[in-house]
């Protein structure tokens, strides 16, 4: 048997390897806190002649973006990773990819927008692009990010649409963690020849992309984009499975945690769901029957399998790293809420606003969500619908 | 190689009849003289303008070239991707053609909202293209100012009204920004002087670099002039010494064409309907002031191509 070759990196250093692994025909990227390390160690690895990779060093996110959009359109393996402002300033861009359904792969490294402005962690820059066409895929360590950004090469390719690989900023980006890196030619037999539909480099067959569509036909443009999403899940769904089948580390749609018999359930994103789980096993401890869900594929949100898993709830409370200003609560609530609104026996749904600009999250204060949430599921009663965690308020 | 009209009059117009951009548009006259200059295969990068919205109407294009738009502010950048892209698969055996790389953009998405991302590609120095069409005004949404506008011109957000004449400020010296920041290859042509600008055109896509060309194209509906006046209005702006053709290669500046008689710039202006107030008495003095600065920036590009001490 093969003995694992097991390395201790940081998640943005993980990620840099895949890139290596990947060996891209063109990286666009820019730096940013926390991102900046994989732009380093890739540059690297092209000084060192380690990968064919074309790496355009552009000015500014938004012409990564659109550096990616011109290379991805010209037929090549295209890969670009950002945070925070960068993914705002590549906004406009990012509509303009999932539109012209090519296929880039971008990791970010979640930070929170401006202002004020701050470096650390939390969800608001991706959610702010949950409508933008992307698929979301989300990761609770710097293992799964690495994995999933090798898959979301495969997906991407697969269904013509881009994909952004989520992992917490500082949290994962930074720390050091002992990966498990697939060998450099599994990857390669894993992603296999990128083989485009069409390319601009096809001088015989010349085709335009981005054309103006009026009245006419804009409408149709997007109503066949929204039916390629239907076709997401089960290529997420074959992709893990091939890929379990070589590291033997499976993967799904989204995980749960000793949820078979759970009557109180968390839904929480990335890192934090490794500290929820912790308070889970205290909780099952105690004989109390709590569980956890954390969603991996995000964007197209999996309704249906959510709904299969969450029905047998009685209470869910949802934490939500961003916050919709003026909205009702958090991006994951409303959805999973919205989600499970057609349920018959629907389980009652509370938000949890937490950890905003990187604001450490505790064990204590995960349980107290569960204090809270155990409080609805004895009285029926929900004082607070949407609540915030651990501010001073 | 000398301009031989008989061999490009046999030549496929690679931009095709039936766009919808206006009648006397020195956009499209523009385009189609630089693609009859080059010989090779082009893919074609258009920021948002009058000539993309015109040329590529779904489920129509007006290009037999590959072409692609992706936003107003980024043909510099996506081209880049493009390039990246060919130079990647090029190196890695996988495309073996010889492809020129070409943007157009209007001043808008090259003096204004593209400047930066016009100013890294050419600072990363891709072997591409850049074209400004340059009609010195927003013209797709409509004739706002731009910062190519000239002085003194009237545009619906430069209004000539009962204290302010038109345009404040002054016209964005681009050709010298591009050059000053190192490009290989830049330079200033009009749709009027065909040869030079074909000429223009052959060198650039023969330079192993970033290039830069800003053509001066004419538009009848912002000018406010006749549209078969076009190409004549691009001479007058050549022979008044308001548009020198000149380029700029590896920091070295050389003026192509100098006229016989330097015009006087009223003879420029005139026809056109964007400086008609510039003609009543009371704007006497701006009139002056816009010969006087003609002249100075002449001077000054004399100075640089060592013509003048």
């Amino acid at each position: 048997m093969k003995t694992k070759n097991l390395l201790a990196l940081e998640g943005n250093q993980a990620i840099a390897l895949a890139m290596k692994q990947i060996d891209p025909d063109v990286v666009a990227a820019y730096p940013i806190t926390p991102q900046t390390e994989i732009v380093q160690v890739f540059s690297e690895y092209v000084a060192n002649g380690d990968v064919h990779t074309e790496f355009v060093t552009v000015e500014s996110e938004h012409s990564a973006l659109s550096a990616c959009i011109g290379a991805s359109a010209a037929g090549a393996r295209t890969m670009t990773a950002t945070s925070s402002q960068g993914l705002a300033l590549m906004w406009e861009m990012l509509y303009i990819a999932s539109g012209a359904r090519l296929p880039i792969v971008m990791t970010v490294v979640n930070r929170a927008l401006s202002s004020p402005i701050n470096i650390h962690c939390d969800h608001s820059d991706a959610m702010g692009a949950r409508d933008s066409g992307w698929i979301q895929l989300w990761s609770e360590t710097a293992q799964e990010a690495y994995d999933n950004v090798i898959q979301a090469i495969k997906i991407a390719e697969s269904v013509n649409l881009p994909v952004m690989v989520n992992m917490d900023g500082f949290i994962t980006s930074h720390a050091e963690e002992v990966i498990e890196p697939l060998d450099d030619e599994e990857v390669k037999n894993f992603i296999g020849e990128y083989k485009p539909l069409r390319s601009l480099l096809d001088i015989e067959h010349p085709f335009t992309v981005g054309p103006l569509a009026l009245q006419d036909s804009y409408f149709e443009f997007k109503r066949s984009q929204a039916e390629a999403y239907k076709k997401v899940i089960p290529v997420v769904k074959s992709v893990a499975e091939e890929f379990a089948k070589i590291t033997g580390r499976k993967y799904d749609l989204f995980e749960t945690y000793k949820l078979e018999d759970a009557e109180i359930g968390l839904v929480v994103l990335n890192s934090t769901a490794g500290t929820a789980k912790e308070v889970v096993d205290t909780l099952r401890r105690e004989g109390k029957k709590v569980g956890l869900l954390k969603p991996r594929l995000f964007r197209p949100l999996p309704v249906e399998e959510l709904k299969a898993v969450l029905s047998r709830l009685k209470v869910i409370g949802v934490m939500d790293r961003a916050d919709t200003f003026g909205g009702f609560g958090g991006p994951l609530f409303t959805d999973i809420r919205s989600a499970l609104y057609d349920l018959s026996n629907r389980p009652i749904v509370t938000d949890y606003i937490y950890g905003l600009g990187g604001r450490d999250v505790t064990m204590e204060q995960i349980h107290k969500v569960f204090e809270s949430l155990e409080l609805i599921y004895s009285s029926g009663k929900v004082e607070n619908l949407i609540s915030y965690v651990g501010v001073r308020e | 190689m000398p301009v031989n009209i008989k061999e490009l009059s046999k030549k496929e117009d690679r931009l095709t009849g039936g766009h919808r951009l206006c009648a006397g548009c020195g956009a499209s006259i523009a385009v189609r003289q630089i693609l009859l200059a080059i010989d090779k295969p082009v893919v074609v990068a258009n920021a948002t303008g009058c000539l993309e919205v015109a040329t590529t109407i779904y489920p129509y294009t007006a290009w037999k070239t590959p072409w692609i738009h992706s936003a107003f502010e980024n043909a510099a950048s996506t081209i880049s991707g493009v390039e990246a892209a060919y130079q990647s698969l090029k190196r890695q055996g996988k495309i073996t053609e010889d492809i020129a790389f070409i943007a157009f953009g209007g001043d808008g998405g090259t003096y204004d909202i593209g400047f930066q991302a016009l100013s890294g590609a050419m600072e990363r120095n891709h072997r591409i293209l850049y074209i400004c069409y340059d009609n010195e005004a927003y013209m797709n949404t409509g004739i706002q100012r731009s910062s190519a506008t000239p002085p003194g011109a009237w545009t619906t957000t430069s209004p000539v009204g009962r204290v302010r004449p038109g345009k404040r400020g002054r016209k964005k010296d681009i050709v010298a920004s591009v050059a000053e920041q190192g490009a290989v290859y830049v330079a200033q042509a009009s749709i009027s002087n065909f040869r030079d600008l074909i000429e223009k055109v052959r060198k650039a896509v023969s330079m192993d670099g970033a290039t830069f060309i800003n053509v001066l194209s004419p538009c009848p509906r912002g000018w406010r002039t006749d549209t078969s006046e076009t190409v004549n209005i691009a001479r007058l702006a050549v022979e008044t010494c308001y548009w020198p053709l000149y380029e700029v290669e590896n920091g070295k500046w050389k003026i192509n064409y100098i006229p016989r008689q330097k015009l006087p710039i009223t003879e420029y202006l005139k026809p056109q309907g964007r400086f008609a107030h510039l003609f009543r008495p009371e704007n006497a003095q701006l009139l002056e002031e816009i010969q006087k600065e003609v002249d100075a920036k002449w001077e000054l590009l004399q100075k640089k191509a060592q013509l003048l001490q």
